[in-house]
């Protein structure tokens, strides 16, 4: 679907299910240099089971226009823009990565519309390795080949992507790539970079938050989402084994498993 | 700091299969199954609708199959891939995958005597038409493409006149036609070229060759690059608009980089049913194994072989690209750097009647209608591969009546060096040995 957002127009998914207003909105929010894609084996789901899904590209990214947003602070002030856009009063987020840094920063600053968090591979802050943040911002392809090994765990390395007949290592790389690299991973980067204020956030929050982790996770190590997830009042905490950054893609099927859990639950349709 | 993901060699061995989620099984197990159980009602229902990933139906999708497909998308640097009961499958799959009755296709005019068929005679059935194309005539596919074009087609080497297509500089003219470039590179396989580094968009192969490489088994694979953007203009309204088969599914917008391969599993596999059995799965798998130590072998006999034919008294010329005088010679070694492959293509003095002697008193190489084998073939495309053709479309795909196909196989070489010598001899005199 396609609408305006501050005059720009924006995508995102709606799973596969016309958009509709009378159904309770959770919003999925990328990682840095990705897009709506990333959520195809999440959104259909909660699209076909009585949900509005917006799988967002963010401005600049994947078939949005625009410029990419410099800060997480921009980005999750624009999450706000579009929950009013769609003419929405509130929502649920879903983020992954710096999608969470974004969730994180958005609940804090519009406590009343937000409604659950789920964080996936997540931190409190993602420091960016100076080489990788460098590579990135020249538009080194290099920079998308090293994100990639980071990004998916042992097995993903190998393959056995849920979807017959998908290769993950290949297939993350051309959707960080299908536009200039330095104009939206190079941009993200730095704006991770940049964030200092996620732990101070996190404490502010007072809704219902799951993060999913992942053990094998080398962009956002365990330990640094378990740091994020003891800042938030009783955030519930899953951890998926032998799995790297890219849970909702590497395990697919267990990552759904838990978010419906706590979607349905914490979000019920009414 | 360098990406520590596997290379080619071992990707071979190991892409697209965990084996912790398959019992601990080394082996990449055979599913010799039809169906799957589903967990419930929800579980059905999201398979049905692409909510979540997993197997229904051998015809749709098979782990073991999947398996292979992973492999030669990991091999070839695509995204995704599906794989085919044959190669001529997958290059059906693949254009009534992009294309409508009403639409047309720009193809190099040296390619598999199959698949010239399919484009002149068979797809016209279904308001497909094609314009051929010299492989060297590279401003040529520029003039041929109509408005209503949706791809240019070829093989990187001409099959059987071994003419090297200019594959950046026509993948330059089909992108800046907003279309695809589909390359057939059953020759080459992903260890000798990688289409998509050189601007190709879908690769298809015939996996019956030398990525199966034993001539035991029958299989066809399509390799998305995941390059192509099919919402940068209206000619693919089937990828690219609501498809009603999937409640209004946009395959372009929802699945990006894998749309093609999803699109061609979602209604091709479910409509036409070309699926690859389990069993031949594996046996292809088995072959890509020691693809590299195969193809090395193969390339290192070629060129010896290319060498030997030369300088032998009884050969009219000789066609390969690693030979100096090959008209392709300096673009072979850019676009192949690792070697040209082990087709050879070669003009025995005496015509065809020689020809036809040669074949019929050669011992070792098997003379049948296959390529890429581990075994040495040869056959006399004239009379057999191409004998649909008449004499002039014999000459427009590069053919003549002298000609001798030969696949060189990893045997040893003086070996194969001394079966021809057999041959030639009663070449010579084709009259008393003929007919033996
Ligand atoms: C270049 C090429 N493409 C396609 C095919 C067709 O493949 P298959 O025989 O597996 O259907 C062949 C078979 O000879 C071939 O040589």
């Amino acid at each position: 679907m396609k609408f305006k957002v501050n005059n720009e127009e924006v995508f995102a998914s709606t799973g596969g299910r016309p958009f509709d207003k009378n159904k309770p909105l959770i919003i999925f929010i990328h990682g840095s240099g990705l897009t709506h894609m990333c959520w195809v084996l999440q959104t259909r789901y909660f699209a076909f089971h009585g949900y509005s899904v917006l799988a967002l590209d963010l401005p600049g990214h994947g078939l949005s226009e625009g410029k990419s947003l410099t800060s997480i602070e921009d980005m999750a002030d624009w999450i706000n823009d579009v929950i009013d856009a769609v003419g929405f009063h509130q929502a649920s987020l879903v983020g992954h990565s710096q999608g969470c840094l974004v969730a994180v920063e958005c609940a804090s600053r519009y406590p009343n519309k937000i409604k659950t968090l789920s964080l996936m591979g997540g931190a409190g802050a993602i420091p960016m390795n100076p080489e990788l943040l460098a590579l990135a911002e020249n538009s080194d392809p290099k920079a998308v080949d090293l994100m990639m090994d980071f990004a998916h765990g042992p097995s993903g390395h190998f393959g056995g992507h849920p979807v017959p007949g998908l290769y993950h290592l290949n297939t993350g790389s051309m959707l960080v790539q299908s536009k200039e690299i330095k104009d939206t991973l190079g941009v993200d980067f730095r704006a991770c970079q940049n964030y200092t204020n996620g732990f101070e956030a996190a404490k502010k929050l007072d809704l219902p938050t799951l993060s999913i982790l992942a053990d094998k996770d080398r962009m956002c190590r365990l330990k640094d989402g378990k740091k994020l997830a003891d800042h938030i009042n009783g955030s519930e905490v899953h951890v998926i084994k032998n799995c790297g950054h890219m849970m909702l893609l590497e395990e697919a099927d267990q990552t759904l498993a838990i978010l419906k859990k706590f979607i349905l639950e914490k979000y019920p349709i009414i | 700091m360098d990406p520590k993901t596997y290379k080619f060699d071992t990707l071979s061995l190991h892409a697209g299969y965990q084996p912790d989620k398959n019992a601990g099984s080394r082996q990449v197990p055979i599913y010799q199954t039809t169906s799957y159980l589903f967990d419930d009602v929800d579980h059905a229902a999201a398979l049905f609708n692409l909510e979540r990933g997993g197997h229904i139906y051998s015809r749709i999708s098979n782990p073991t199959v999947g398996v292979l497909e992973e492999r030669v998308a990991a091999l070839e640097g695509g995204t995704a891939a599906i794989a085919t009961s044959s190669g001529m499958a997958a290059i059906f799959l693949a254009i009534m995958t992009l294309c409508e009755s009403g639409d047309h296709i720009v193809a190099s005019s040296q390619v598999y005597g199959g698949t010239a068929n399919l484009l002149r005679l068979t797809l016209p059935k279904f308001g497909i038409n094609t314009t051929f194309v010299k492989p060297r005539d590279t401003q040529g596919f520029q003039k041929a493409i109509q408005k209503n074009t949706k791809c240019i087609f070829g093989e990187l080497l001409g099959n059987p006149g071994n003419e090297l297509m200019n594959m950046p500089e026509v993948a330059d003219i089909a992108h800046n036609a907003g279309i695809p470039l589909m390359i057939d590179s059953t020759y080459q396989t992903p260890y000798l070229c990688k289409p998509f580094d050189f601007g190709a968009d879908i690769v298809v192969h015939s996996l019956t060759k030398w990525m199966a490489g034993h001539g035991s088994s029958m299989a066809g694979i399509i390799v998305e690059g995941g390059k192509f953007n099919w919402m940068q203009n209206d000619k693919f309204p089937s990828l690219t608009k609501e498809y009603e088969g999937y409640h209004g599914l946009s395959f372009a917008e929802e699945f990006g980089p894998v749309a093609f391969t999803m699109k061609a599993r979602a209604e091709g596999m479910r409509d036409f049913g070309p699926c690859l059995s389990p069993q031949n799965a594996w046996n292809v798998m088995q072959g890509i194994e020691t693809l590299s130590v195969r193809m090395e072998k193969h390339c290192a006999n070629a060129e010896k072989m290319v060498e030997y034919l030369l300088a032998h008294e009884s050969v009219a010329w000789v066609s390969h690209p690693s030979a100096p005088d090959h008209p392709d010679y300096e673009l072979a070694k850019k676009i192949l750097p690792k070697g040209k492959g082990s087709m050879i293509a070669f003009g025995i003095k005496g015509g065809k009647e020689a020809g036809t002697a040669f074949i019929n008193n050669v011992k070792l190489a098997s003379h049948l209608a296959n390529v890429g084998d581990t075994r040495t073939l040869v056959i006399h495309p004239a009379s057999a591969t191409h004998s649909q053709m008449d004499e002039a479309t014999l000459k427009f795909a590069g053919l003549s009546q002298d000609m001798i196909r030969l696949s060189v196989g990893i045997e040893d070489i003086e070996d194969i060096k001394n079966d021809f010598e057999d041959g030639f001899r009663a070449a010579k005199k084709p009259k008393l040995v003929a007919n033996k």
